[in-house]
């Protein structure tokens, strides 16, 4: 495969690859990302694999294991093209019937497909593209994931890939460049929304030989997997928007900082790397441009922290994750001390949009002040859980009910966190908010790098503030003392709260600790760690004080709160919480009504999960003590005599 | 773990000091814990003073200073698996091999530790052995998995 | 012109570029409380009780004194309600650690801080770095370090190092507030020191 050395030869050899590519032969696209691998899909593809070869149809058909297109809850899943048809749920077994019957005799199978959620009838689709999560859906960058194996290089190519560096590089200088990103109003997808091109612009105009360019895949959010898909999935698509912006801001070095608990990213990245060296995307003089540039990989090692930009760099020279204080900003004074622009794979990942179809492209979409689609990770306490990509300024209500199909089992929502440990909980009164980065902030949350979680009823929300907070203490550098000591003091009062120890006071001195740690932390990791405490206060108040008037735990949750007990009335001896209880901690027998030795019992909540749903016997008691249990004789059940 | 093949390991980066984390986590990988003589050979061959290295493998926590089980638990403990139960999962876990995360067990069969979202948070909560990702684990569930494994 | 003017507490004052704002005002005679600040060593930002208001073009932010570069027109403020309510806490966090640390109690009355305000820690350490930062910079000998994050960060000496360098040094001992360092030395000295020492661990 000889370097392809001008944009000519590239419009070339894509013709080239598209032309031996024929439409209309039968594909079947199956996600081999993360998610769907933790759930089988390695053995789905080889399943088909055998039984495309038992039938014969080795070159009538073919077998394409693709990016995660983001419907995570219903995976493993395949489309099946060119009629788009999406099985959901695919089991290796159901490959014989796949081929024999889909792919052979043209017949849909039933079962396989998305039904949508209604009474009246059991309506199925068969397109993927008809399916609500999708539909809901404007998928500009995430798309394409379904229709390429992030190995290829080609199918990259057959998509249109790299056509925008062409254009850049040859076509654009790379002031104008930068003024397209400027245009477009793109602001950075990974947490603090800065205008990227006013980023660049800045790097741009350091004056320095050497600069950097950096992505930052360090995705720590947890409940946050975007960028994770996106890498994984169509990492030329992040390759390009990086040699792009190395072009715009005259940088010839360019890292990819990857988590290393994303091994399969770290993988389709290196890959990836290596193919666009091969084929002259990276290197000495791209596509005759004369600009020369090499991407390395850099892995993390395990800190949320090195999400932050300086505390990335200090990980890049090998040193602990630290952040830096601020000014000098990375523009000025970055890594290795020379001017450095980081930027998110997800923001990385629009620019060959913003270059192929120009800054109106993103201008279109969206808000005033915030413009395009932004990938969102809908998870929790939601039906269709999984990467929903939508445009700013749709509601939170279209994206957790149209599109998430709202909450599962019947459940009443209580919440969604946005923004990860930074970010805040919102409440069911906001959610007609249009999605963008200011109408967020404007009610105590943030966009953060697009995490969604969802909570309904039995979320406790002291208990998600202890979380973050638990979280945060271990994942702060611990560098400076308004950071390490406030989080570990709030982090005290709450476990306390949770655990029936709070006093009257706990919530006006974790205000007034929150306030310390958000103004005097050196970082933004320490500046936004009070905001899941501040927000769940603000809307949850009545939950504190609950706790710690009451001692007790309205949703449950909270271990020392709360009791289980067994309603002597409606048990009916079936044995089967006795059976199951880990800690054998309820006495009883056949025909004698359980109790629930609360010496014994760990809380796990096995019993209450068991008790058959007609006889409901198992209730939890939270604030109240527990009642005494009715003594022994009066346990047993008699018997019921037929006859008289 | 011989000193040749650590040699080899700071080689491949050509001895640049920045490269000290990713001369480590490979070590780290193919020997799975970093021996005091590895962190010893590393100070003097990339000149990094043992102290920063002391920070840095403390600091982050892809590194173990002790020997790892032949399988190693990851248990993810990210809002999305947590909201869905992962500390019930990580109990059962714990009270099936005796260990808590950051431990190993005294046979050296199984090292337990949590981990802060590896990504696959539509399906929580999720258990990763070995590099396997086991999804939607309910606690019944782990003991079959954890048996599979000797 | 590398001349800046700013203004500090209501007075001009004549800086030069690349200054901090710390720098500044002891120049210009004006105190500003420090912990982990020392003339010898790079400034380090950790204690944040240098925390002052910084306002330019309308907005106002708190800063580390002893790391916020000055900036022509910039309006800082040394005390406020804000500055003395953030440096009251971060008192009384460090009081948690260290009760009666001399360097504290000047601080804490000025500022009145509560000594029993939060439960007491188990670790004298208020990691103001001074002691790796000096033997870093100054004797460039790296013998004690940090280890850990968050709020499990601590100091730790390096064994073969502190044994060989540490007895006849010391150099570091004056520079800790709480003289916590003394004792993690000591404790080292007994538990970590790879060849016997003939001296005693009591005393120097």
């Amino acid at each position: 495969m000889p370097r392809i050395n001008s944009p000519a030869e590239l419009e070339a050899f894509r013709k080239d690859i598209i032309s031996k590519r024929d439409r209309n032969k039968p594909c079947i696209a199956v996600c081999t990302g993360t998610g769907c691998l933790a759930l089988g899909a390695a053995n789905v593809v080889t399943a088909l694999k055998k039984e495309i070869k038992k039938q014969r149809l080795g070159t009538k058909v073919d077998l394409r294991e693709t990016g995660c297109p983001g419907f995570c809850e219903r995976g493993p899943l395949l489309v099946i093209y060119p009629e788009e048809i999406c099985y959901l749920q695919v089991q290796p077994g159901d490959a014989e019937e796949i081929i024999s019957q889909t792919i052979v005799a043209k017949k849909v199978i039933d079962r396989l497909l998305y039904v949508v959620p209604s009474t009246k009838s059991d309506e199925k689709i068969v397109r993927e593209s008809e399916i609500p999560f999708y539909k809901n859906q404007l998928r500009n960058l995430i798309g394409n994931n379904i229709k390429l194996d992030p190995k290829s290089i080609d199918d990259y190519l057959a998509v249109g890939g790299y056509a925008a560096l062409a254009k850049a590089l040859c076509q654009e200088t790379p002031e104008h460049v930068v003024d397209l990103v400027k245009s477009s109003k793109l602001r950075g997808r990974g947490g603090a929304g800065f205008p990227a091109g006013m980023k660049w612009e800045f790097a741009r105009k350091s004056p320095n030989k050497t600069k950097y360019v950096i992505v930052n895949a360090d995705e720590g959010d947890p409940g946050a997997f975007m960028d994770r898909a996106l890498l994984e999935g169509n990492p030329h698509s992040v390759l390009e928007g990086l040699t792009i912006g190395a072009y715009a801001i005259g940088a010839h070095e360019g890292y990819i900082y990857v988590r290393q608990e994303y091994p399969l990213a770290v993988e389709n990245a290196g890959i990836a790397i290596k193919q666009a060296e091969k084929y002259g995307f990276l290197g000495e003089n791209i596509l005759g441009s004369g600009f020369d540039f090499t991407i390395t990989m850099h892995q993390g090692a395990g800190a949320f922290v090195c999400g932050e930009e300086t505390a990335l760099l200090s990980s890049l020279e090998g040193k602990p994750g630290e952040p830096r204080p601020r000014p000098p900003y990375p523009a000025v004074k970055g890594l290795w001390g020379k001017p450095t622009n980081i930027n998110n794979v997800e923001t990385w990942a629009n620019i060959p949009l913003i270059i192929n179809n120009g800054a109106d492209f993103l201008t279109s979409i969206g808000t005033e002040g915030s413009k395009g689609t932004k990938i969102f990770s809908l998870v929790g306490k939601v039906n269709n859980t999984g990467l929903v990509e939508v445009p700013m300024g749709i509601t939170l209500r279209d994206i957790i009910y149209k599109v998430g199909g709202g909450i599962p089992e019947g459940k009443k929502f209580k919440a969604v966190q946005t923004g990860g440990p930074s970010g805040g909980c919102i409440p069911e009164e906001h959610l007609d908010i249009k999605v963008d980065f200011d109408e967020l902030a404007k009610v105590g949350a943030i966009m953060g790098s697009g995490g969604m979680i969802v909570m309904d009823e039995d979320t406790c929300m002291v208990d998600v503030a202890k979380y973050f907070l638990d979280f945060l203490s271990d994942e702060s550098c611990g560098k400076c003392s308004p950071c390490r000591e406030g989080i570990r003091q709030m982090l005290k009062i709450l476990t306390n709260i949770s655990e029936g120890r709070g006093r009257e006071g706990d919530i006006e001195l974790l205000e007034e600790l929150s306030e310390a740690t958000g103004d005097a932390s050196l970082c933004a990791l320490g500046r936004t760690a009070p905001n899941p405490v501040l927000s769940t206060i603000r809307y949850f108040r009545d939950e504190y004080e609950a706790h710690i008037k009451e001692k007790r735990c309205p949703a449950y949750v909270c271990k020392e709160l709360i009791s289980y007990y067994i309603d002597p009335d409606k048990c009916k001896a079936c044995m089967i919480c006795l059976r199951k209880c880990p800690a054998e901690a309820i006495i009883g027998g056949k025909n004698k009504i359980h109790v629930i030795d609360q010496g014994k019992c760990t809380k796990c909540g096995t019993c209450f999960e068991v008790c058959p749903d007609r006889f409901g016997a198992v209730t939890r008691l939270s604030g109240e003590p527990v009642p005494p249990s009715i003594p022994e004789e009066k346990r047993i059940i008699a018997k019921k005599s037929k006859k008289k | 773990m011989s000193n040749g093949k650590i040699d080899k390991i700071i080689d491949k980066y050509q001895g640049d000091a920045g490269s000290l984390i990713q001369v480590l986590l490979e070590i780290q990988s193919e020997n799975r814990w970093l021996p005091k003589e590895a962190l010893d050979k590393v100070s003097k061959k990339l000149k990094v003073p043992l102290n920063r290295i002391q920070h840095i493998v403390t600091f982050y926590k892809a590194f173990s200073l002790l020997p790892k089980g032949r399988h190693e638990i990851h248990i993810c403990t990210g809002t999305a698996c947590h909201v869905r139960g992962a500390p019930r999962l990580l109990d059962s876990v714990q009270d099936l091999i005796g260990i808590r995360p950051g431990e190993t067990d005294l046979d050296l069969k199984f090292s337990l530790e949590t981990v802060n979202c590896v990504g696959c948070c539509a399906l929580g909560p999720v258990m990763v052995v070995d590099g396997e990702y086991h999804g939607k684990m309910a606690p019944a569930k782990s003991e079959e998995v954890l048996k599979s494994y000797d | 012109m590398s001349e800046i003017l700013l203004q500090i507490d209501g007075r001009e004052v004549k800086a030069k570029k690349g200054m901090t704002i710390l720098e500044a005002a002891q120049s210009a005679g004006i105190f500003i409380p420090t912990l982990c600040h020392h003339e010898q060593l790079e400034p380090y930002g950790a204690c944040r009780i240098c925390t002052v208001e910084a306002e330019l073009g309308g907005r106002t932010n708190l800063v580390a004194a002893c790391i916020y570069p000055v900036e022509p027109n910039l309006v800082v403020r040394t005390r406020s309600e804000k500055v003395d309510k953030t440096r009251k806490i971060l008192l009384e966090q460090f009081l948690a650690h260290a009760p009666d640390a001399p360097a504290l109690q000047d601080l804490a009355q000025e500022y009145g801080a509560d000594k029993d305000r939060f439960e007491k820690e188990s670790s004298f350490c208020i990691l103001c770095g001074l002691c790796v930062r000096y033997c870093a910079e100054v004797k460039k000998k790296n013998a004690v370090g940090f280890v850990e994050r968050g709020a499990r960060r601590e100091i730790s000496f390096v064994p073969e190092i502190a044994s060989k360098e540490c007895w006849n040094c010391k150099e570091c001992f004056p520079l800790c507030p709480t003289s916590y360092l003394q004792a993690a030395y000591h404790l080292t000295e007994a538990l970590a020191f790879p060849s016997p020492s003939f001296e005693s661990a009591s005393g120097e």
